[in-house]
């Protein structure tokens, strides 16, 4: 079982496994560049949906249906079926009406979305994803969540070029990295059944070259977030130790409505650099989430 | 005249005298479209720039890039031109398609739910004919939910495939 190599990061594991097989519920997030929450819950009430509100952020709606696309709201473009915990990033990112954005790998689109309600549908939000395959989802998500200042790109995010947006640093970056995915086990029971340590050493290459583009293609004094869906520490904590020895950026506290724990600092007796703890690693059994690693970068000079 | 790069998007010029590329409308030619067919303000459009990619696509942008530039996608695809009747997107019309004061048809529950569902249906409606801004109404307003072909005596629903549904 994967899961038992963070038997001795996990207080209260026992909870922490049992919430790993509970499934999760069907969560909206209120796309507010087409609707409000209140007009998204009156079409709810009308419709004869039943719902709640997430504690954390008002703007995420636990639904009773695993249909949520065969209603009005979504046909508008006033909802998008997002797992509660991944609108986490976008908030941390904290995108300002007019910046310019880089979402490194954005396909199928629910944080492209969500930075794009952020921004107000203004300034310039580049998404990129290297899959092609995906990019239809991305594209088709955006349009119809209404999203107009979103340019979309097709390349390896580790060798992004600004060369096309004439060298134009970007103010922040989002960097939530293709991973292992251990924290979707809820969603996905059959997440971990291609686990390996080879993969997970593999992926978190590509972890780090992509980070490492983005802290370089963000100006001094920008943001960059880190996040993933899994807890595995080589593809969390090593990869921000890492970056932070190859780039100009240091790691920044900030704070969230959910209970989490700070990033780990020594794994398989590695040590890192003790400001990884400034991250934070959330737990399935600490919301009722998924499982997820976030963490914020300011760029230096 | 020049002709227009298949993958490469072009800021439409202002005006059709800035015009370069053979074929091309302009954006004054853009505005006064939307203005004639479906009575929306120009003023609408202020905060959006128009590109082509692709003979005839059009697409609204809200951001900044150079002009031009080779990316997947710029804002969000608004407008079929060099055809006969130019034509507005699905997602163009749920995006601006509130502003519109012509050529729209309201469709109660059950005849939305057909259209949503991708499927034609005669109506009744004495205005033009061609291509209509089709909405429905919600708790406290109307929802422009795509475009429909008006054609004797008939809507026939434009709606995508792949954003057709059926609502529960």
């Amino acid at each position: 079982m994967v899961l038992e190599r963070y038997r001795p990061l996990i207080e209260e594991f026992e909870a922490f496994l049992a919430a790993c097989e509970r499934p999760l519920p069907s969560v909206v997030r209120v796309n507010t560049l087409k609707a409000s929450v209140d007009q998204v819950r009156e079409a709810l009430d009308a419709d004869g949906y039943a719902y709640e509100s997430c504690e954390w952020h008002p703007e995420l709606l636990r639904l009773e249906t695993d249909h949520p696309g065969n209603s009005w709201p979504y046909v508008h473009g006033w909802i998008y079926g997002q797992e509660e915990v991944s609108a986490l990033p976008a908030l941390v990112l904290d995108p300002q009406p007019d910046d310019r954005v880089f979402d490194a790998c954005a396909a199928p689109g629910s944080k492209t979305t969500q930075l794009a309600a952020l921004m107000a549908d203004t300034g310039t939000l580049v998404a990129n994803d290297v899959n092609l395959g995906r990019l239809s989802a991305l594209r088709s998500n955006a349009e119809r969540c209404g999203v107009t200042n979103c340019v979309v790109t097709s390349k390896d995010a580790q060798t992004f070029s600004l060369g096309p947006f004439d060298d134009e640093p970007f103010d922040r970056a989002l960097v939530d990295v293709p991973c292992s995915c251990e924290g979707t086990i809820r969603k996905n029971p059959t997440a971990l059944d291609e686990w390996s340590l080879d993969r997970v050493t593999g992926i978190s290459g590509v972890q780090r070259g992509i980070l490492e583009r983005a802290v370089q293609m963000t100006r001094a004094g920008g943001t960059v977030v880190y996040s993933t869906c899994t807890f595995a520490p080589e593809e969390n904590e090593a990869v921000l130790d890492h970056v932070l020895g190859t780039e100009s950026c240091r790691l920044i506290e900030f704070d969230t409505p959910l209970t989490t724990r700070p990033g780990i600092t020594e794994w398989n007796g590695e040590q890192y650099d003790p400001s990884v703890g400034r991250a934070k690693r959330i737990y399935p059994h600490l919301n009722d989430t998924g499982g997820f690693f976030c963490a914020k970068l300011e760029v230096g000079s | 005249m020049t002709d227009n790069v298949s993958h490469r998007f072009d800021r439409l010029p202002p005006t059709s005298a800035d015009c370069v590329v053979s074929g091309r409308p302009s954006r004054q030619d853009v505005l006064e479209w939307w203005d004639e067919r479906f009575g929306i303000d120009p003023a609408v459009f202020d905060g959006y720039s128009f590109w082509e990619k692709g003979a005839g696509k059009l697409w609204a942008f809200a951001g900044d890039v150079p002009d031009p530039i080779t990316v997947e996608a710029l804002g969000l695809t608004a407008l079929r031109v060099r055809q006969e009747h130019w034509k507005p997107t699905t997602d163009a019309v749920q995006r601006f398609g509130h502003h519109a004061t012509r050529n729209v048809i309201e469709l109660a529950d059950p005849e939305a739910r057909t259209f949503i569902a991708g499927e034609d249906q005669q109506l009744a409606w004495d205005g033009d004919w061609g291509y209509l801004i089709v909405t429905r109404s919600t708790v406290d307003d109307t929802e422009p939910l795509g475009v429909g072909l008006y054609l004797h005596g008939e809507l026939r629903s434009q709606i995508p495939k792949g954003r057709r549904r059926d609502i529960d």
